[in-house]
């Protein structure tokens, strides 16, 4: 779905004097505006913070849970979140954000999904099934999830993307599998975005991923910020140190998203998480001050240390 | 999926903890109160397992088959499909297993008696029936999430293989509900859940009680033609 204008927003936006490179989130006020990067191959504004949908939103029939999803998805839009991410393989997540979505209504989604699927053939099918279960007209983002059948998707996609029915087009993969192939598709495919795990104690996509995206212009999409969890679990009860009130952070959870959004490379970042608190955590660390090399050195280091 | 190796149990487990177990409460809830016929049924079991008699072990292989293609059917086909895409597959398993014991069934013929087997295979049956639903008193949801013999798998397999020791069945009969332990506790292990261990625990118990008790009672097997 293309971002729409919203004049009013605007109109407001430079009344308050924020500059066009943030995100005004909602009339009815969050605390601070989301920072935004640009997407290296068109210049759109997406904002840091997403919300990824592995495991969190998988909940079956449970009404009670469904509506609890809805909840952290209004929340995340409340907040000025824009891009959702899901997958056919996350079970029913398509199918619950495609519902919250029609309660919702959101002015701004940038929808992410994935195709999973082997061979290339069966393909188109599986996409038109997660456009329908999304219930949006087009995906802004398609990506070949962990790389299964690429070499037979991504023309696809990218044709797709030619006549206009699709807006970007990316590949992913996760918890560090397939990283030298990875790194060939980006050096020799007009791929837009790279989904991979980044978080302060695994940094592997440092060595290598990160900077060919800068150099190629390829946007970078960060799942498994926390480790699903684990990270924030062994941090749990650690105080943060000192330097989180340098970056305006009150949590390990903000100093770890802040970690990762304060990369040069990267375009956002996306946490799932079911709980709407946690969301309106997540969003906080989009915005105000980021760590300047020195600082994330410290973080993943105290990270490291704590965890 | 291409590249199965690069993948780890917990990038395959696609659900949380918390999603499993509201299913398990809406089964519950959705089926009450099945869940005393289930028990009831399954009593009705071990009694078989307590009289020596052809009819007495059709009746617990039918009943036991029941459970299998009810448990495939309503658990894994209508609800853990819905956060679980390998549900349909465990569907099918639990039909291939409904319909193996009930050919069990219909083929049952005299069995020498084997006390050792009869007891552990007894005990083991007794757990899946009469203690899994206890395990769920630990938690702070109590009977909402019982796990009960024939509405969810794990008491369903447990209670199987001792039925399946008891009766000392062919091993082919008992490659589904072991298998089936095997992934539950591999999920539940992945899930954090404290009694991840148990199905493992029962299906290690019930092969190594029927090896050794086999072997014990090779002369008895020999004696008695062929085995059930």
């Amino acid at each position: 779905m293309a971002p729409e204008s919203s004049t009013r927003r605007r109109l407001l936006a430079s009344l308050l004097g924020v500059s066009g490179s943030v995100l005004l989130p909602s009339l009815h006020a969050a605390p601070a505006p989301l920072i935004t990067r640009p997407i290296p191959s068109s210049g759109e504004a997406i904002p840091v913070i997403g919300l990824g949908s592995w495991i969190t939103f998988n909940v079956g029939r449970d009404r009670e849970a469904r509506a609890e999803c809805a909840a952290v998805m209004r929340g995340f839009f409340a907040g000025g979140g824009r891009m959702i991410d899901s997958s056919p393989m996350y079970g029913s997540a398509q199918d619950v954000i495609g519902e919250a979505l029609q309660a919702i209504k959101p002015a701004r989604l940038f929808s992410a999904d994935k195709v999973w699927i082997g061979g290339g053939a069966r393909g188109p099918g599986q996409i038109e099934t997660s456009r329908r279960l999304w219930q949006v007209p087009r995906f802004d983002l398609l990506q070949v999830h962990n790389l299964l059948s690429w070499e037979e998707h991504l023309p696809q996609l990218l044709a797709m993307k030619k006549e206009g029915r699709l807006r970007y087009v990316g590949i992913t993969t996760s918890e560090g599998r397939r990283h030298s192939e990875i790194e060939k598709i980006m050096a020799s495919q007009p791929i837009d975005f790279v989904q991979v795990s980044y978080n302060a104690l695994d940094r592997e996509v440092e060595a290598r991923i990160l900077p060919l995206a800068r150099e190629r212009r390829i946007g970078v999409i960060v799942n498994r910020p926390f480790r699903q969890g684990d990270l924030t679990a062994a941090l749990a009860g650690k105080p943060l140190p000192g330097w989180g009130a340098e970056i305006g952070c009150t949590s390990w959870a903000q100093a770890l998203l802040k970690f990762i959004v304060s990369h040069p490379a990267v375009t956002c970042a996306i946490p799932a998480t079911s709980n709407v608190a946690h969301v309106r955590e997540n969003l906080l660390a989009g915005s105000g001050r980021l760590p300047d090399e020195a600082l994330r050195k410290r973080i993943a280091l105290d990270a490291g240390r704590l965890a | 999926m291409s590249q199965w190796w690069t993948y780890r149990l917990s990038d395959l487990l696609m659900f949380s903890a918390r999603s499993y177990w509201r299913l398990t409460e809406a089964l519950n809830r959705d089926l009450w109160p099945g869940q005393v016929v289930a028990v009831a049924a399954g009593i009705v079991i071990l009694g078989c397992l307590l009289r020596p008699g052809v009819p007495a072990r059709r009746s617990a292989y039918l009943m036991l088959g029941a459970a299998w293609a009810w448990v495939g059917w309503a658990y894994h086909l209508q609800r853990y499909a819905d956060i679980n895409t390998g549900a349909p597959y465990f569907a099918g398993g639990f039909a291939l297993q409904a319909l193996l014991l009930w050919a069990m069934a219909a083929r049952s013929r005299p069995l020498v008696a084997a006390p050792a087997c009869s007891r552990i295979g007894l005990a083991l049956a007794g757990a899946g029936v009469l203690m899994y639903p206890l395990l769920a008193l630990a938690g702070d949801h109590g009977w909402r999430r019982a796990e009960v013999f024939g509405i969810v798998p794990d008491p369903t397999a447990v209670t199987t293989l001792g039925v399946l020791l008891a009766l000392r069945a062919h091993p082919l009969i008992w490659l589904i509900p072991l298998l089936w332990c095997a992934i539950s506790s591999a999920t539940l292990m992945e899930l954090r859940v404290g009694h991840a261990w148990l199905p493992a625990a029962a299906a290690v118990l019930a092969i190594a009680a029927g090896i050794v008790l086999r072997r014990r009672e090779r002369p008895l097997s020999l004696r008695a033609n062929s085995p059930t």
